[in-house]
């Protein structure tokens, strides 16, 4: 199917299932979700079927908020039945609103942020250890660059020649509380990783292409890559589009209806020969 | 091999261990390093994992003889515990070793959630625990390790009593496929005179007696015996002594038969009274229907006295005399 209306079905999903739990991160989910198409789609070496495999590449969620985007893209990948979703958040369900490794195709429990970036770390040292030649992908939020433990983990990558490590930020610049310029400047991003010693790029984070490229293999042979990717928040749905108060606003009903419209006028629209 | 610190033990009190046959081990930290070196020998998948820890975790053997079998990962506890939770997950059996004063308090969160939540079989290695670290203060005491692990869900904590104990912890957390916590000291300890029965989980019995228990854990447990020994002497008091080297899951069915069969119960621990094994022995004890006197004996909720780890077990009434004193006390005897 084409990537181009995968993204676009994504984000229909995506915010059905938000409405339906009634709770969700739904700027953040919408920002990362052409970054979830492109690497389930084109880049990871992992399936429902090899999802045991040692051998497996592995993604690991650091922006754990965004679980909304990660369970759409998985059941949509084959892990879980959609309907399942219907459970999200609900009593006893095991759809917690954070990844959890009850939910199959997940790897690791995330939701405190900057536990991603030395957890794929250790994974990264453990395939050089072992010879192995999966690779370790990790997603982070631009606000939860904040948290020190990343910079920790991100001496060590460089320490040990991390190539199998890419580390995507997701810049969407809008944290909970406002501007992540102005909550806690992170900038210059790119020069901070390539001073720690990393392989970066900058690259338009809803540009399907250019996050292929950027992905499809490491950028520098012996240094972890970190793409940085410039994002929307609310990415895909006009009046969500860059506004703050959509970190973890669900639509009212017409709210969502008019969501929903943009979205199937865009599939509507939608030609042959896109991506 | 060092003796004992002199003043660990009165000289009462190492009278008492040469009447008791006791012999002198060495630091439960020295034994841990070996044992994992064995067992590093044995398992390619075994990886310890150091922050600039492998000297004070006697590990400089191990990676000489092992040098793919580390990760060093500098000054950063937070990054230890993630990476090691990661290795972990993708096969190796992975011991991180740090100074338990940061490996519980500064990477709680990565404890929490990396390791126990995701479920990731990694050895967390606190290495130079409780007061072992003396007079370097509150910054490197680790006394709230027990009360803040035990809130933690899928988390086994074990303080091992002497070398016997101490082998057999590293075995059963290399062999376990879930969470563990070990806790060591440095200082050399006598070696208790059982050598059977390790399990995790379980209780040992040290010394019977059914007028009063001893319940102890770490290296408090031979104050524990001395003082038992001391007390049937001079007062004919026949008291039990429980190592309890798991402090989680707890051996519950061992505090029940105690406190049903014995006057007294006195709860011995390196850890802040706070929410450590005495309050955990509590809590059994109270939902039951067995009422013993009951003491905790620990570090009280203060910072500690400057001190070695003699000077402040000694200061606090962790010894042959004070424990015995204390028993005495609450008895009326």
């Amino acid at each position: 199917m084409q990537l181009t209306r995968k993204s676009l079905e994504y984000r229909r999903d995506t915010l059905r299932w938000i409405k339906h739990a009634g709770a969700g991160h739904t700027g953040g989910s919408l920002s990362c979700l052409d970054i979830l198409n492109v690497l389930y789609n084109r880049i990871l070496r992992v399936s429902p079927q090899t999802f045991t495999s040692s051998t497996r590449d592995r993604y690991v969620q650091s922006k754990g908020h965004s679980v909304e985007a990660l369970f759409v893209v998985l059941a949509e990948q084959g892990y879980f039945h959609e309907s399942e979703l219907e459970t999200l958040c609900q009593y006893q369900s095991h759809f917690v609103g954070h990844p959890t490794r009850k939910i199959p195709g997940v790897e690791q429990n995330t939701g405190a942020l900057g536990h991603g970036l030395p957890i794929c770390t250790g994974m990264a040292i453990g395939a050089k250890m072992d010879n192995a030649d999966f690779r370790v992908f990790t997603l982070l939020g631009d606000g939860e660059i904040a948290e020190g433990s990343n910079w920790e983990a991100a001496m060590a990558a460089s320490h040990y020649k991390l190539d199998n490590l890419t580390a995507i930020v997701d810049c969407n610049t809008l944290q909970i509380s406002g501007r992540t310029s102005d909550v806690m400047n992170n900038e210059p991003l790119a020069e901070k990783f390539e001073a720690f010693g990393w392989a970066v790029k900058t690259v338009d984070g809803h540009d399907l292409t250019a996050l292929t490229e950027a992905l499809e293999k490491p950028l520098v042979l012996g240094k972890p890559s970190a793409i940085i990717a410039r994002t929307t928040k609310g990415k895909g749905v006009s009046f969500m589009e860059d506004v703050g108060k959509w970190h973890h606003g669900v639509p009212n009903d017409d709210e969502y209806a008019r969501a929903l419209a943009e979205i199937n006028t865009a599939l509507a629209a939608l030609k042959e020969d896109s991506l | 091999m060092s003796a004992p610190a002199p003043s660990m033990y009165s000289n009462a009190a190492k009278a008492m261990a040469a009447q008791l046959g006791l012999t002198q081990g060495r630091a439960n930290l020295e034994v841990f390093a070996e044992t994992l070196q064995q067992l590093a020998t044995q398992d390619s998948r075994l990886t310890a994992v150091t922050s600039d820890s492998r000297g004070s975790g006697k590990l400089g053997p191990y990676s000489q003889a092992l040098p793919k079998q580390i990760v060093e990962v500098g000054i950063a506890e937070q990054n230890l515990v993630g990476i090691a939770a990661g290795l972990a997950s993708v096969g190796k059996n992975v011991f991180a070793v740090s100074p338990a004063c940061f490996l519980t308090a500064r990477s709680f969160e990565q404890i929490k959630n990396d390791v126990a939540y995701s479920d990731n079989h990694v050895t967390l290695v606190g290495i130079s625990a409780g007061v072992s670290y003396g007079a370097l203060g509150t910054t490197h005491h680790s006394l709230h390790d027990f009360a803040a692990l035990r809130a933690v869900n899928n988390m086994t904590i074990v303080a091992p009593a002497d070398n016997f104990e101490a082998i057999e912890s590293v075995k059963a957390s290399a062999a376990s496929n879930s969470p563990v916590y070990l806790r060591f000291g440095k200082a050399p300890l006598y070696d208790l005179p059982k050598h059977a029965d390790f399990i995790l989980g379980k209780a040992r019995t040290i010394r019977e007696g059914n007028d009063a228990a001893f319940i102890a854990t770490g290296e408090t447990v031979i104050h524990a015996l001395l003082a038992a020994a001391h007390l049937e002497q001079s007062t004919g008091l026949q008291c039990r002594v429980i190592s309890m080297p798991s402090i989680k899951p707890l051996d519950t069915a061992a505090i029940l038969a105690a406190a049903a069969e014995c006057k007294a119960v006195v709860t011995v621990e390196e850890h802040m009274v706070n929410g450590g094994l005495g309050e955990a022995c509590a809590a059994v004890i109270a939902q039951s229907a067995f009422k013993p006197i009951l003491k905790i004996c620990g570090i009280p909720d203060e910072y500690t006295v400057t001190g070695s780890q003699a000077d402040i077990f000694s200061h606090y009434g962790i010894s042959m005399e004070g424990l015995a004193k204390t028993m005495q006390t609450i008895l009326s005897v």
